[in-house]
């Protein structure tokens, strides 16, 4: 059958034969195991055709995709070539890179199989015991007899016990991990209340007592396992999508066998001492020192500097930098001796240790909350022994005061939130790293911007363009057509639909020449079109033309974001302070913020003076946003206040930052805010509530009037109310266009 | 009320075979892809070669709304 809503996409064809042979893992019996990011899928008919396709492919034992991470999982003979799988997707339409697990996600996976597995446990013993219990209530209340509630109070216990100690589990070690550390968190008044509720009732059951608590203490684990369970699963779908485009822009790089020759290979399977081939054009895709060759890089990704820097043999070259003249041979090195990524390790020990320090808004909560729940307890307990009541009515209200005080609501009242919120962000194209994320960038009052990357697009652009005479344009964007060098790129996005000439010779880091109407044209370096530059700015900025005796000379830039202005003023409306720090030169910034309408810039920024701003900000009593992409930015993300990143950032940048956010614009910033701010009000709701809630629960239960039916009851309807209001983070995005797409190849190159 | 002593162990009983159902289901990775299972039930290409049943199923069809 067809794909009634995906007509077979363009037609990509994998760039050159990879060995690919790192990512298959062995799963015995001559069969090896290989995970890819798929890109483009988007119905039941995409996994048919992803399906059926791979499993015709000789060797592919089973292929299963999993729709929910767009990813496929391929079980193969040991000998097939995993570039075959790949090349039969790109020829359904279906771009894919191989995908390698990272152990955080696999720890994410294995604690989410145990919460839920707990809250299984949880839940059934909740439903049974509430069973036995609703009918001790009835009876109660007309003619049951003591041995019958003996009976089913007894049997509760059979069940509350067992389960309570399996599920409680979570709570219990990090109550007592806390304990251990001297401090008091909210899973410490949890743990006690349950194991008092637990042991009283056991106690009353004991001494054939009317009433019970054993449904309040299971029940209340049920509701906080839901909390912490919503938690785990919005930050485990981001993670995994945000991998996934990782992989799907994963760097491959050319390995110089022992023989001499050169075989390509991910950049993952790249070992220290390898020798690795740079050729024009191409990004580097490990950190590395050159050992021959010389010849301009753009280090814009690393540094934040627009301009080319020269490289010969014994210097650095930084993953992430782009080879714009000779080819380079490198020796992959551990960044040690590399002054700047020396810098940036230790800059980015010292602010992680400074984030780690920070409260989150529950901790916040927690840290006034639970010592004023045991306060109470006790309070309620020493002031009924004052008034003449025996130790065992004493020790009956406190477990109440416990129990109705229990965090249920507000367990449930951040997560649920920030699972609705980052839902709500995930569709517009934004993934969170961290939940509390969405609280710390809706405090944020300050923005600072870096201009490489950021403010413009990843992608250099033409800057002259309204000089050039467009027949001129068009017939260079059409040779262009036939390099993949960097600065060709900025013209092919012209020539998109035409055919390249016949004919065309690459002259590797000087230029193109091909026959175009019987005169030879030429597209290049300024030398190689014999035209004289301007040779103020450095190598690598412009790029000539010349058809016969008419030439044109195009100044190749860093563009702006279509929008970054736009988006600057938006955050102005809502009140920010925006900033640019930059590690460019002076005149390459100011002419940026001028053009976005920021007044405040500082240029020539080292990743420590980053830093210094940053702190110097900070102490101005303003809490900072960063955003930014470079090796440079990522102390000054980790560092700041809340950080975001495009997903055009180098991997040390992306990994610190608390979002990232997809596609050729700025606005998903502005947007962040939006949402972020909208959860933070409703947060702010839910924890008011569950604090009025408290007010007005609270005495009840000193006073000894709350009975175990009061109690359920107070703890579901809480619980459910906080969820309700949490779910309202969604509701306005109904009315937005839906963004569900999640598509890598969204940033357009310039 | 003695038939309460087996009647109530029963009803938990089989209250843990769905939960040993659900551990079971878990285990062996029934939620690993919510999404997909969602999309899965739509794919009829598994019954195309059913073709027969289908035909005879719109002829009943069309019989009842002559009558």
């Amino acid at each position: 059958m067809t794909a009634p809503c995906c007509p077979p996409g363009e037609v990509i064809v994998p760039a050159g034969d990879v060995d690919l042979d790192h990512y298959l893992t062995p799963v015995g019996e001559g069969l090896a195991h290989i995970d890819l990011a798929v890109d483009g899928m988007h119905c039941a008919a995409c996994i048919r055709t992803v399906e059926s396709g791979l499993a015709a492919l000789p060797g592919v034992v089973r292929a299963r995709v999993n729709f929910t991470l767009h990813r496929v999982g391929v079980d193969v003979e040991a000998a097939v070539d995993p570039a075959t799988l790949l090349g039969k997707l790109a020829e359904l339409g279906y771009p894919a890179r191989p995908y390698e697990a990272k152990t955080v996600e696999a720890a994410t996976e294995r604690e989410l199989k145990q919460l839920l597995r707990a809250l299984a446990v949880a839940g059934f013993a909740a439903m049974n015991i509430m069973l036995l219990s609703v009918s001790v209530w009835a009876g109660n209340a007309s003619d049951i007899t003591s041995e019958t509630r003996d009976f089913f109070h007894w049997f509760s216990a059979l069940i509350a016990l067992p389960a309570a100690a399996y599920a409680g589990q979570p709570f219990f070690r990090s109550a007592f991990a806390a304990l251990r550390a001297r401090r008091l968190n909210m899973d410490v008044p949890i743990s006690l209340g349950v194991s008092l509720a637990l042991g009283v009732s056991l106690y009353e059951t004991a001494i054939h007592a009317h009433d019970t608590y054993f449904d309040s203490a299971i029940m209340l684990l049920f509701f906080l396992l839901a909390g912490r369970v919503l938690d785990l699963v919005a930050r485990r779908k981001t993670r995994a999508l945000a991998g996934n485009l990782a992989a799907l822009r994963a760097d491959t790089a050319e390995r110089i066998g022992d023989d001499g020759r050169t075989h390509t290979v991910p950049a993952a399977a790249l070992a220290i001492g390898d020798r690795i081939l740079v050729r024009p054009g191409d990004r580097v895709a490990v950190d590395g020192r050159v050992i021959a060759g010389a010849s301009h890089v753009d280090q814009s990704l690393v540094t934040g500097e627009t301009v080319p820097s020269a490289v010969a043999a014994g210097d650095t070259v930084y993953a992430g930098a782009l080879n714009q003249g000779g080819t380079l041979t490198l020796e992959v090195a551990a960044a040690e001796g590399g002054s700047l990524i020396d810098e940036v390790e230790r800059l980015l020990d010292k602010a992680s240790q400074a984030r780690s320090q920070r409260l989150r808004l529950a901790d916040r909560a927690a840290a006034l909350y639970a010592p004023m729940v045991h306060l109470t307890a006790a309070v309620a307990a020493i002031g009924w022994l004052v008034a003449g009541a025996g130790i065992h009515q004493a020790i009956l209200v406190a477990t109440a005061v416990l129990i109705i005080t229990c965090p249920c609501a507000l367990a449930l009242a951040i997560p649920a939130v920030q699972v609705a919120a980052a839902g709500a962000l995930f569709r517009k194209g934004i993934f969170l790293n961290a939940g509390d994320a969405i609280e710390r960038l809706a405090e944020a009052d300050t923005i600072v911007f870096d201009k490489t990357g950021t403010l413009t697009r990843p992608e250099p652009g033409i800057v002259n363009e309204a000089a050039i005479p467009p027949r001129l344009l068009a017939a260079a964007a059409r040779l262009a057509l036939s390099s993949h060098h960097p600065l060709a790129g900025a013209l092919v996005a012209r020539a998109r639909g035409e055919a390249p000439f016949d004919n065309v010779v690459e002259q590797p880091g000087e230029g193109l020449r091909a026959i175009v109407d019987g005169v030879e044209a030429r597209l290049g370096s300024p030398a190689f079109c014999g035209i004289a530059a301007a040779a103020d700015d450095g190598p690598g900025t412009h790029l000539a033309f010349r058809h016969g005796e008419e030439t044109a000379l195009m100044e190749i830039r860093q563009v702006l974001r279509p929008d970054a202005a736009a988006a600057v003023a938006g955050l102005r409306r809502r009140g920010f302070d925006c900033r640019i720090i930059s590690g460019d030169r002076e005149a390459a910034v100011a002419t940026a913020a001028a053009a976005v309408g920021i007044s405040d810039f500082a240029a020539a920024q080292t990743p420590a003076d980053k830093i210094a701003r940053l702190e110097a900000l900070a102490a101005e009593g303003r809490r900072v946003a960063m955003v930014g992409d470079g090796l440079n930015d990522a102390p000054a993300l980790a560092a700041a206040h809340v950080s975001l990143s495009p997903i055009s950032a180098v991997d040390l940048a992306q990994s610190h930052a608390d979002a990232i956010f997809l596609g050729d614009r700025l606005m998903p910033v502005v947007e962040a805010v939006d949402v972020c701010r909208r959860g933070r009000r409703l947060m702010t709701q839910n924890l008011w509530f569950a604090a009025v809630y408290n007010t007005l629960a609270v005495p009840l239960a000193v006073f000894g009037i709350v009975t175990p039916l009061i109690a359920a009851l107070a703890m579901s309807a809480s619980s459910l109310t906080v969820t309700l209001n949490a779910l309202r983070a969604l509701a306005p995005m109904a009315a937005a266009r839906p963004h569900n797409r999640i598509d890598a190849h969204e940033p357009v190159p310039a | 009320m003695n038939v309460l002593v087996y009647l109530v162990p029963l009803a938990v009983m089989l209250g843990l075979v769905g939960l040993l159902a659900f551990l079971w289901s878990l285990q062996t990775g029934q939620y690993n892809d919510l999404d997909g299972a969602a999309m899965r039930v739509l794919d009829d290409s598994d019954i195309e070669d059913a073709a027969p049943p289908a035909r005879a199923r719109s002829a009943t069809r069309h019989k009842r709304r002559l009558i």
